[in-house]
């Protein structure tokens, strides 16, 4: 009997040969990267439920630290500018490439900014993405100065008007200042021509409770509007981005589940929750 | 660099510090503490469990073996940073090179680890060490890899074997065997082979891993692993370990504010060893992993034995030599000594790394990550805009020699004129430490003196030399000048 069925079974009262053990409860919550705080807080939750129903208490539990903000791209007026954000390694520019090819392929005109200038090859990676889904990519020369090539991108967009610019940055850690000061320079410099809509912030499902520090930081740098959750086709839960919808109620709009440009799809929480809690 | 696990390790263990006697409750409350912090840090509970299972008994156990007067938190301490060496690796262990060479290292680990750049970084390093490594494209998956490979291995100087594409074309297994016999008729002693990144449940990815491990027969099989990763860490190293296997474990991004649990975990659970960490994003930040020393910063205790090693390789024996003699003749501190030393500074490396392995950093660590790393270069401009005159003797600097020098540095006089306080407080020093008096009579007050005496007068009557019973002037700046003796 799994743990879910475990404690479903605990609510509603029924004896099971097999009885729940808050402790492993605990530790699949912990396991789930949840961090100690959450884990807390949805066992205290959980310890005091009774009654029949209780998977839907349970999900009303796990819902309840689920960010109430809008999970949709924001409704641009012209051009949704989306600036795309993230620590070293977490899969930015393959999240820019499906991003780009979920919109593209649902009819709209898509533009990419290959703003990532300095990881080698970066630009590449994302030129070979652009081809492969029929996207324009705009960059600049070899260790360009990424504010420029953001600028040059917004400048291209606005003469021929496509719906959506999404720029892609190179991977930072949210402890180096000057590269957070950059990023807050790529924005100024960006909205300059048009504004921005959507900053998204890439958070790998395997990372622990810095997922925590990486979003309350990027979000004083550049003012985060959504993350996107990938690598969530691992063995990792990705519990941490609850744990930063509860803290920061920032929403998880997006999540990648694989290598393929398709392997990408707009949040659920449905399956999202479930799957924190594994039978 | 485990800082947060640090900060919060040592606020647990503080609270011991402050007290004489320890009780067994002291220690049940310590253990919850730590118990939290790990948790806090991404540790596996289980390990946590049973770290703390461990500490509590040997505290337990030492507890009624101490004596009242020895110092009883150290002692706790200490067998907290014993458990934590034991499960950091026990001791450093380097890569074994095979008799018949090429040695060969595959890297392996979950997508956005940092291999390829590791992979540079491990390069340089060997090749710094007189090997002739050769790095191998196998990971023709993400999109680019293989020329960014390339770009890496260009800018250290590594040779890289990438006959196929990338981008999906090509069968790596292939590649890397033909590496291989590529690397034994050109008579590379070293082969670093990349792999594409992969998922501990990918079972068809783990199985190509396997192949080209079958393929090369590796020496040595790296786990990269990035600090940040959280609980799924004990799962992938698992699977990893079960699937293609490791023989040591690369931790990345050691740089990030990341509390690095995973590593306590990782090594916990597979009973491989941490070899190498890989702290920023210049090919140069990688060193060798010390468990001791990665101890000592989890505890707060800085790492001052890399500190003395960094400063080892930077200050030339001669040129230290030479300051030492010099000091020893007599002969005063100037400014061209401060320029000699500053430059040495800045070939340690970044002064922000450098200050963070001092022993309490962890409580300043805001500032030093935003230290302003170009002070350096201000303070170097502005001796540099000095003539040889000037340097050895600053009093010589008039007004006008300040402007001329505030020009020349393209900075403001303030600037120059505070640099010229600063030298000349510190030159004080030297003379006094040389006089063989010790610390100035300031720094002595305020170490000298027992906690809790408190009461400054009583002490610096006793510190400070006689003061000769003189008539005291009328004129307030001179009778200042007497008085200070």
């Amino acid at each position: 009997m799994g743990i879910f069925s475990k404690f479903v079974a605990k609510l509603k009262g029924e004896s099971t040969a097999d009885p729940l053990d808050w402790k492993v409860l605990e530790e699949e919550l912990l396991a789930a990267d949840l961090g100690p705080k959450l884990t807390a807080e949805i066992l205290k939750s959980a310890q005091g439920l009774k009654g029949a129903d209780a998977l839907s208490s349970l999900t009303q539990i796990l819902n309840s630290h689920l960010s109430i903000k809008p999970r949709a791209l924001s409704d641009a007026n012209s051009i949704g500018v989306i600036l795309v954000v993230g620590v070293n390694g977490t899969g930015k520019t393959t999240s820019v490439a499906k991003l780009a090819n979920l919109l593209h392929s649902s009819g709209n005109s898509v533009m990419l900014a290959a703003a990532d200038t300095f990881r080698a090859a970066a630009v590449d990676q994302l030129q070979t993405w652009g081809q492969r889904i029929g996207v324009p990519v705009i960059s600049g020369k070899d260790e360009a100065e990424p504010a420029a090539v953001a600028f040059d991108a917004a400048v291209a967009a606005n003469e021929s008007q496509v719906n959506y610019l999404i720029i892609d940055t190179a991977g930072r850690l949210h402890n180096k200042s000057d590269l957070m000061a950059e990023l807050g320079k790529i924005r100024r410099v960006v909205e300059k021509t048009l504004p921005v809509c959507e900053v998204l912030l890439v958070i790998d499902a395997t990372t622990g409770q810095n997922g925590i520090a990486q979003a309350k930081i990027f979000t004083e740098a550049v003012d985060v509007t959504g993350l996107i959750l990938t690598k969530l086709d691992g063995s990792a839960r990705g519990g941490v981005a609850l744990a930063i919808e509860s803290a920061l109620d920032i929403p998880i709009k997006f999540v990648g589940t694989g290598e393929g440009e398709n392997d990408f799809a707009p949040f659920d929480p449905e399956s999202y929750l479930t799957g924190l809690v594994r039978d | 660099m485990f800082d947060s696990l640090s900060t919060k390790l040592n606020g647990a263990l503080s609270s011991l510090r402050s007290r004489g006697k320890l009780s067994t409750s002291d220690i049940e409350k310590t253990c919850a503490d730590i118990k939290a912090a790990l948790l806090e840090s991404d540790v596996a509970l289980s390990v946590a469990d049973s770290f703390i299972e461990l500490v509590r008994e040997k505290s337990l156990a030492a507890l009624p073996t101490l004596q009242s007067g020895t110092n009883q938190a150290q002692a706790i301490f200490e067998i907290v940073n014993a458990e934590l060496i034991e499960i950091l690796g026990g001791s450093a262990r380097r890569i074994r090179f095979t008799k018949n060479p090429p040695t060969v290292i595959m890297l392996a680990g979950l997508q956005g680890a940092g291999k390829t750049t590791l992979a540079g970084k491990l390069a340089k390093f060997y090749l710094d060490q007189g090997n002739t490594p050769l790095l191998v494209a196998s990971d023709l998956q993400r999109p680019n890899a293989v020329t960014q490979l390339q770009v890496v291995g260009e800018s250290v100087g590594v040779p890289v074997f990438a006959p196929e594409p990338g981008n999906g074309v090509g069968d790596p297994v292939k590649v890397a065997e033909a590496a291989l016999t590529f690397a034994k008729s050109k008579l590379y002693n070293m082969v670093i082979v990349d792999t594409a990144g992969r998922l501990g449940v990918d079972q068809e990815l783990m199985q190509q891993a396997i192949n080209i491990r079958n393929a090369v027969n590796p020496d040595e099989i790296l786990f990269v692993v990035d600090a940040m990763i959280g609980q799924d860490a004990v799962r992938t190293a698992k699977a990893f370990q079960d699937g293609v296997g490791f023989d040591g474990v690369v931790l990345t991004k050691l740089d990030g504010d990341a509390r690095g649990g995973a590593a306590l975990s990782i090594a916990k659970l597979t009973g491989q060893p941490i070899m190498f960490s890989s702290n920023g994003e210049k090919l140069t930040d990688f060193d060798i992993f010390y468990p001791e020393r990665m101890a000592s910063r989890i505890l707060g205790m800085g790492d001052v034995a890399t500190l003395a090693e960094q400063a080892k390789k930077a200050l030339d024996s001669e040129s230290s030599a030479k300051m030492e003699e010099k000091f020893a003749r007599g002969d005063d501190f100037t400014l061209e000594d401060f320029l000699e030393q500053l430059e040495a500074m800045s070939k340690m490396g970044s002064m922000s790394k450098l200050l963070g392995m001092l022993p309490g950093a962890g409580a300043m660590k805001k500032q030093i990550e935003n230290f302003d790393e170009s002070e350096i270069v201000r303070t170097k401009s502005i001796v540099q805009s000095m003539t040889p005159l000037e340097r050895q003797d600053p009093k010589v600097l008039n007004g006008s020699r300040r402007a001329r020098i505030a020009l020349g540095a393209g900075r403001k006089v303030q600037d120059v004129n505070s640099l010229v306080d600063k030298f000349s407080a510190a030159q004080k020093m030297m003379r006094q430490m040389r006089k063989g008096g010790g610390m100035p009579p300031a720094m002595a007050q305020s170490m000298g003196v027992p906690a809790g005496m408190g009461a400054g007068p009583i002490s610096s009557k006793k510190v400070q030399a006689p003061v000769k019973k003189k008539s005291k002037s009328g004129n307030p700046a001179k009778r200042a000048a007497e008085e200070r003796g």
